[in-house]
């Protein structure tokens, strides 16, 4: 990468990071779980992504940026 | 990263998604009622249901259960019995014209309690059909199999790329902007890179797992080849065990659960079929734990002695096979995966269609503002213009 300041990677690749370890961590669990916490759990990782991707991408109706 | 090496990726994303994108437009639209084939199987009442009946009830010999199938289809032989995971009072019995893999077999559904036929499950018509076919071979057997297959590598390929062009494009931008209010190719630019980055891990994922799953026939083919002949040598010249000189199915299942206490019967391959070796009937074990329920130990039985030959473990990329089925088909954690699968499914049909929309509409409404930007970065256009000082707010 061109600019590896500290500020800029974490401005791009924060979300994207953590949307893609919750995802790792639901795929997973799942797979260790028979209708138990497990299967909660990855419900609940799952959903982020999907959670954010309907909001920035439909529900934010006055986006900060013009 | 210099504006040569974002046009090589831009090169491999434009190139690796045009060529799977309709393909991969048709395995997600015809993926989407396979992550519900059961309840669309309730709702259709093409479900196979036993009658209920006390714990316990005692259970016919499987023996008579082949032999109630068979009397079904006097003129084929059978190449697999097998039990749901959840529901062992009824038995799948698979009869085909000869042991090799064909496409041409019969179903037949026997209740293990009485013996009696249930029902001829149609396996070959009706829209779920339909569907699986177009999602796992497109009607074409192996070679369609091996295509989808390289398109899903494309699949990945395009992914990957996505991911390197990803940091050019938001340089400027704040995670999560759409800017509706301008032309709606810029609209559509932002979704794709919205969606394609949230999606990222699910649709490799998918498409890894979809990838491997295309591989399963030649899997099976090398595990043979691999394991079970050097297990073969005592039989080495020995033709295919004939039918009347075969012992009791149900004594054999009887030794072979017993020898691996704890594990329930997933299913049976016959002698000479794809599962099994000319010689024996192999029982294919699942574990009772949640993760071991999903992989298979395989038993082999001599089909005449009805002795255990040997059971060999599961090598890694069997394991690897079976752990992948339930990555791609979303099948393992109960209807609110089934619902996030699917809207993941959806999310990932709006990057392909968004993705192609960009490619139509290129350079049409670049707007001149955008090339100053481009021009200070030395970002050129993959599919599209990444974001520019003049259409977005500076914010670092």
């Amino acid at each position: 990468m061109k600019h590896p300041h500290h500020g800029h990677f974490c401005r791009v690749w924060g979300w994207p990071i953590a949307l893609g370890l919750l995802t790792c961590i639901g795929l997973v669990s799942a797979l260790f779980s028979d209708g138990g916490l497990g299967d909660a759990l990855a419900w609940v990782t799952l959903g982020m992504p999907v959670a954010v991707g309907i909001w920035f991408g439909w529900c934010r109706r006055h986006p900060r940026h013009p | 990263m210099n504006s040569q090496r974002i046009k090589t990726w831009a090169w491999v994303h434009r190139w690796s998604s045009l060529v799977c994108t309709v393909f991969m437009l048709l395995l997600c639209i015809t993926g989407l009622p396979l992550i519900f084939h059961h309840e669309i199987g309730h709702l259709l009442g093409t479900e196979i249901e036993a009658p209920k009946m006390p714990a316990g009830t005692p259970r016919v010999s499987l023996d008579r259960v082949l032999e109630v199938a068979k009397a079904q289809h006097p003129d084929r032989i059978v190449q697999f019995v097998s039990q749901e995971e959840d529901d062992d009072a009824i038995w799948f019995v698979t009869l085909t014209p000869t042991p090799d893999p064909t496409d041409n077999f019969k179903q037949v559904a026997v209740d293990a309690r009485t013996g009696q036929v249930l029902a001829h499950p149609k396996t070959d018509e009706g829209f779920m059909f339909v569907m699986l076919k177009l999602h796992v071979d497109l009607f074409a057997g192996l070679p369609g199999k091996l295509f989808l297959g390289f398109m899903g590598f494309l699949l990945l390929v395009a992914i990957v790329s996505g991911v390197v062009l990803y940091s050019p494009f938001m340089r400027k931008l704040d995670f999560g902007t759409v800017r509706r209010e301008r032309r709606p190719r810029l609209k559509w630019l932002d979704l794709h890179n919205l969606l394609g980055i949230v999606t990222l891990t699910w649709a490799f994922t998918v498409g890894a797992t979809g990838m491997i799953n295309t591989w399963a026939d030649l899997i099976v083919k090398y595990w043979q080849h691999d394991q079970l002949s050097a297990l073969l040598k005592p039989y080495q010249g020995q033709p295919t065990v004939p039918v009347a000189e075969r012992g009791s199915v149900q004594q054999s299942m009887d030794v072979a659960l017993k020898s691996a206490p704890g594990m329930k019967l997933s299913f049976i391959a016959f002698p000479g079929t794809s599962f099994s070796s000319p010689h024996h009937n192999t029982f294919f074990l699942r574990g009772n734990e949640p993760f071991t329920s999903r992989l298979l130990q395989p038993v082999l039985v001599d089909a005449q002695t009805g002795a255990i030959t040997a059971s060999p473990r599961l090598p890694w990329y069997l394991t690897a096979l079976l752990v992948s089925q339930p990555l791609h088909f979303g099948d393992y954690g109960g209807m609110p995966m089934q619902i996030l699968w699917a809207l993941l499914d959806i999310a990932t049909i709006i990057v392909l269609g968004s993705g192609l929309y960009l490619w139509l509409k290129r350079g049409h409404t670049v707007p001149a503002s955008a090339k100053v930007g481009e021009e200070a970065h030395g970002a050129p256009a993959p599919l599209a213009q990444p974001a520019s000082t003049a259409t977005a707010k500076v914010s670092t």
